[in-house]
């Protein structure tokens, strides 16, 4: 491998990891601006202009509190509970292509770096195992702590993880066998015309996904693991100071990644209508290095604004949904969606054996037709309450 | 001495990864079986798994290395921590300690030693020959090549495996099912 292009790989990684730490800590600033919009409030609006420097505060205020281990608490664990929770958040969004790729000239030579941390050809496979880790965080933290909320908190957050896992990984399978790749650059570039975008050839996998990626977050509906009606805090009850900081941080890491791959697996990545017309366009008139980094520069902005509407996604169902109960949701995972998706493959790949991808409406339609028969047939709330 | 130091130097990256990785991989599985708390020993046995993913990245198993860490460190490992978690073994459990175990363990260990002997004893004439530099397909290990294989030439083993897998699942639905008239939790 060249110096050069090592380098350049290394800048590309700082950026991508500064990208992911800012967006984060943005997020939970736009988090609380949202659910302040939803619920008819002003939301922090004291530190800077819009209380644009309140992550900066709380970051401040996270790293001036006590930093507390429990007297019974099992130390090194403790302390490696959060370093797991926010290297594994981290560790995932080394796979995403942000873009196409760079072009530079150096030294005379010129050079194409692709905009993405590492080009796999097992992706697929790296964010599953990644995920797979993931509840590892909170599992060693929620043990370490020696109380017994916190390992209710961890238990769960093990078995809602373990299960969701399932149906995540069985509806990505729909759109392995329909790219016949398991580097996720392929898969955006199958993606390369709008109605080819694997939301309108998989739309129940992508309901199917988006609802295990809720779970995999802990978001509500699904924030079971810090349930505070009847666990305290849940698994990070005895965290303070900025381990505490770190559990919260990771949450907001993973919204960033999971949006990320939502609109990497179902709406496109960084494709676009008119992508190559309007990359041949500016190669054209501005040359092949400049057009081509501008043409990228617009993929990679048009790729992050699909992933700020996720992230909005993920907090507007936040101050919608209710929670569910424990055995509503194990219901959810195990009885609906994992069967569900195993349908899906079926039907996908009987599909594929006749050329058309778009077989897995004929699923989605039936399920609206049976929600709309269940609902017009139920029998009304008021007669309910009347009779009662 | 000199010659242990020229060892050194006449490795590759590649080489020193290897002595790296080895050397973790040790002291982690060793670790599962010193340490006292079960906690411990379980996650040094996840942080052995890692090493030995590690060690398929490096013979470019990437599919294998992959699937390691998703079923052994993200799946099995997850269930473990959890049984030993509600189990709560915080202090030394003094039962598990008997004459008798101590010795059926050392009989154990006995014969899985001779049987890792005997097998590198006779592999090591062949292991030469089947795979040196020139002959080593790097192509091995990946996805393409593996799901041709497993759906061309090991159709048969592969299908009898994921029977096998069903029974299993089918069992343990069995074991778990609650009977007629079983209280509810």
């Amino acid at each position: 491998m060249d110096l050069v292009i090592l380098s350049a790989k290394g800048i590309i990684i700082l950026v991508l990891f500064v990208i992911t730490l800012l967006i984060a800590a943005y997020s939970t600033w736009g988090e609380r601006k949202a659910a302040a919009f939803l619920q008819d409030r002003l939301g922090p609006n004291r530190a800077g202009v819009w209380g644009l420097m309140q992550p900066l505060a709380d970051a401040g205020k996270m790293f001036f509190k006590e930093d507390f281990i429990p007297a019974q608490a099992s130390k090194w664990l403790f302390i490696l509970g959060p370093c797991l929770a926010m290297l594994t958040a981290l560790m995932s969004s080394a796979v995403i292509p942000f873009g196409d790729s760079i072009r530079f000239m150096w030294d005379k030579v010129s050079y194409e770096v692709p905009l993405q941390g590492t080009e796999l050809n097992i992706g697929v496979l790296y964010i599953f195992g990644v995920v797979s880790l993931g509840v590892y965080g909170v599992m060693v933290g929620g043990w370490a702590s020696n109380n017994k909320f916190s390992l209710l908190g961890a238990i769960r957050a093990a078995s809602q993880n373990i299960s969701y896992e399932i149906a995540l990984g069985l509806s990505i399978i729909a759109i392995l066998m329909m790219t016949g790749s398991l580097s996720l650059r392929s898969i955006v570039n199958e993606q390369a015309s709008f109605f080819e975008w694997n939301v309108f050839t998989q739309p129940l996998g992508f309901i199917i996904f988006l609802t295990c990626a809720f779970a995999e977050c802990n978001r509500t509906p699904f924030d079971l693991p810090e349930c505070e009606t009847e666990l305290v805090g849940g698994y990070h009850t005895e965290y303070s100071s900025m381990k505490l900081g770190f559990y919260l941080f990771a949450e907001y890491i993973n919204m960033f990644v999971s949006s990320a791959f939502i609109s990497t697996l179902y709406f496109g990545g960084f494709h676009y209508p008119f992508m190559n017309e309007v990359g041949s366009a500016l190669e054209k008139s501005m040359g092949a290095i400049t057009g081509h980094n501008i043409a990228t520069a617009i993929q990679f902005i048009l790729f992050f604004g699909k992933i700020f509407f996720f992230i909005f996604f993920f907090m507007w169902v936040r101050w919608t949904v209710p929670r569910f109960r424990y055995d509503q949701l194990m219901n959810l995972g195990w009885k609906s969606l994992i069967p569900l998706s195993i349908l899906n493959i079926v039907i996908t790949g009987a599909g594929l054996l006749f050329n058309f991808k778009y077989a897995s409406w004929l699923i989605a339609i039936v399920m609206i037709v049976l929600a709309i028969t269940t609902t017009v047939k139920a029998p009304k709330r008021e007669m309910l309450t009347q009779q009662s | 001495m000199t010659e242990f130091l020229n060892f050194f130097k006449t490795l590759t990256p590649t080489g020193y990864l290897f002595l790296v990785l080895t050397a973790l991989t040790l002291f982690s599985a060793i670790g599962v079986v010193t340490a006292r708390n079960p906690i411990y020993s379980v996650l040094a046995l996840i942080a052995t798994f890692f090493c030995l993913s590690g060690h398929y990245i490096l013979l470019n198993a990437q599919f294998l290395a992959a699937v390691n860490i998703i079923v052994y460190a993200g799946a099995i490992m997850v269930l473990f921590l959890f049984t030993i978690m509600f189990l709560n073994l915080r202090r030394e459990d003094e039962e598990s300690k008997t004459n008798l175990t101590k010795m059926a363990s050392v009989v154990v260990g006995g014969l899985l030693m001779v049987m890792l002997i005997t097998i590198f004893r006779a592999k090591n004439a062949q292991v030469t020959t089947v795979s040196s530099n020139t002959s080593f397909n790097p192509n091995t290990g990946l996805v393409e090549h593996l799901g041709g294989l497993l759906y061309s030439d090991y159709i048969l083993p592969f299908e009898l495996v994921s029977v096998l897998f069903l029974v299993a699942m089918v069992g343990a639905v069995m074991l778990g099912k609650r009977e007629a008239g079983d209280r509810h939790f």
